[in-house]
């Protein structure tokens, strides 16, 4: 496929390797966060972080939609599709099986009778709803700003048709205030500190709110970011810029992903998410707390197609399960091996925590691809339990 | 759910869809989002929507840069990387 095998090339990834090996101060470690899920999914998959010199190390970050949904957003999704059943709520794959309260996620809610579907885009949603016209159609939307304009699109499509029997779960949340977060709140400073020398900045998301966003917080941080593409290549590229800067004392905004990225972003976008909605005080994130002015609501022009406010649902905060490290991992501080139930009670088919549920949560991204690095090897006839993960052959 | 693809758009439809193949497969899109798209643009493509143009230049640039890093300096006499010429 062009523009993706290119950026997948291992000749090339090797090079890059060999020419961060030289580049590196062997003098110092260097510690970066990729801030973006889909970057965590591309590290684990492709081995990126084994081509890494040993004192550079990658710091998984909270960009996981999914991962950063917290429970009560979801109980109030089941709870609703449960108490209506006039209601079919619709979401995207990756949010169905996120764990909710009592042992239930919108999946098992469906085994229970509530009418859940999963929808590819928002466009089905809305294009359900025109099909039912006999039945409430509720899209629970959530995502970064990659997944909003998709949102905010269907939201004024229904209201110019005056489609009755439509509404939204507006859950979307903003990139820049969870990066500052990670440096800045009380709550993330108790966890333990955290070492961070720079951030590799979403590939999509950027696309859509540029790179200016960021520049503020590069200055006022003294952190570099350099957004980059998907692809394993962009992702090695990008930390050979943040190590460039690190060692010239640098702290700027570069773009890697220029085939992408410009510093305006996507001005067509951002008009139409401005027009349908607006900032939050504040919002809760799982694992890191309640963030002012870091999601969007829906606009009271457009309030009949708001769930929210049509159905009277309020939003209870959950505390998560006592064992889940899901908080510490989100801001960095803490590695999914770190957690006691990882890879034993849970895994990709029975998460306990959101970071378990979607490919680009880190403990799944580690689970999938990364875990038998840190496994040690045992020699066939000793005493030591098998895996009980490893297949027999 | 943050994956999206680079897709090529072969046919521009009614009411700001088109379709876009990627990988022999086909699918219709949306391109409310992007202006000015034609038949041949490569778009970057999540839950249904392209969300900006690929800029091929951009492209090529980025992957000199990075074949490029290849070659090493201290043994360089000069000239391409040989996986330059086999990315283009
Ligand atoms: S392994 Fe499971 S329970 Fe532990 S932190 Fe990850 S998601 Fe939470």
């Amino acid at each position: 496929m062009k523009y993706v095998d290119e950026f997948r090339d291992g000749a090339l990834a090797t090079g890059l390797a060999r020419a961060l090996a030289r580049e590196v101060d062997p003098g110092r470690d260097y510690a970066f966060m990729e801030f973006c899920g889909g970057h965590t999914h591309a590290i684990s998959r492709y081995g990126v972080a084994d081509l890494l010199p040993p004192n550079v190390r990658m710091i998984h970050g909270p960009g996981c939609p999914v991962c950063v949904l917290p429970i009560g957003r979801v109980d109030m999704a089941i709870g609703l599709a449960l108490a209506r059943p006039e209601v079919i709520l619709c979401s995207y794959g990756d949010c169905l099986r996120v764990p909710a309260s009592d042992g239930l996620s919108l999946l098992k809610a469906k085994a229970r009778g509530a009418d859940v579907r999963m929808v590819y885009s928002a466009a089905d949603a809305l294009a359900l709803a025109v099909r039912e016209p006999a039945r409430e159609v509720v899209f629970f939307a959530i995502g970064f700003e990659t997944t909003t304009p998709p949102t905010a699109l269907v939201l004024r499509e229904a209201a110019t048709r005056r489609l009755a029997n439509f509404s939204v779960i507006c859950n979307h949340v903003l990139t820049p205030p969870a990066i500052t977060a990670i440096l800045d709140s009380p709550a993330a400073s108790r966890l333990g500190a955290l070492h961070l020398d720079g951030f590799i900045g979403p590939a999509h998301v950027s696309t859509l709110i540029g790179s200016r966003p960021y520049e503020a917080f590069a200055a006022r941080y003294r952190k570099p970011v350099v957004i980059a593409g998907f692809e394993p290549l962009d992702v090695m590229q990008a930390i050979r810029m943040l190590v460039r800067q690190v060692d010239t004392g640098r702290a700027e905004v570069e773009n890697e992903f220029t085939r992408a990225v410009v510093r305006d972003g996507n001005p067509k976008a951002q008009a139409i998410v401005s027009e349908v909605l607006a900032l939050r005080d504040e919002f809760e994130w799982r694992g890191l707390g309640v963030l002012a002015r870091s999601a969007l609501r829906i606009r009271p022009a457009f309030a009949p197609w708001d769930a929210e406010a049509k159905f009277g649902l309020d939003y209870r905060p959950v505390p998560d399960h006592r064992a889940c490290e899901c908080g510490a991992i989100l801001r960095g501080v803490k590695k999914p091996t770190d957690c006691k139930l990882f890879g034993t009670v849970c895994t990709p088919e029975t998460p306990m925590g959101s970071c378990m549920v979607s490919s680009e949560g880190a403990c799944a991204a580690h689970y999938n691809y990364g875990r038998f690095r840190d496994v040690p090897v045992h020699v066939v006839g000793t005493s030591a339990p098998p895996n009980p993960d490893q297949e027999t052959a | 759910m943050c994956l999206a693809i680079p897709a090529r758009i072969v046919e521009l439809l009614a009411g700001d869809q088109c379709r876009v193949e990627l990988g022999g497969v086909r699918k219709e899109i949306s391109l409310a989002l992007v202006d000015g798209a034609a038949v041949g643009d490569y778009v970057i493509v999540h839950v249904g929507y392209a969300l900006t143009r690929l800029d091929p230049e951009e492209a090529a640039q980025t992957l000199a840069l990075i074949a490029d890093a290849g070659i090493d300096p201290a043994r360089a006499l000069g000239g391409e990387h040989p996986a330059l010429g086999a990315a283009r």
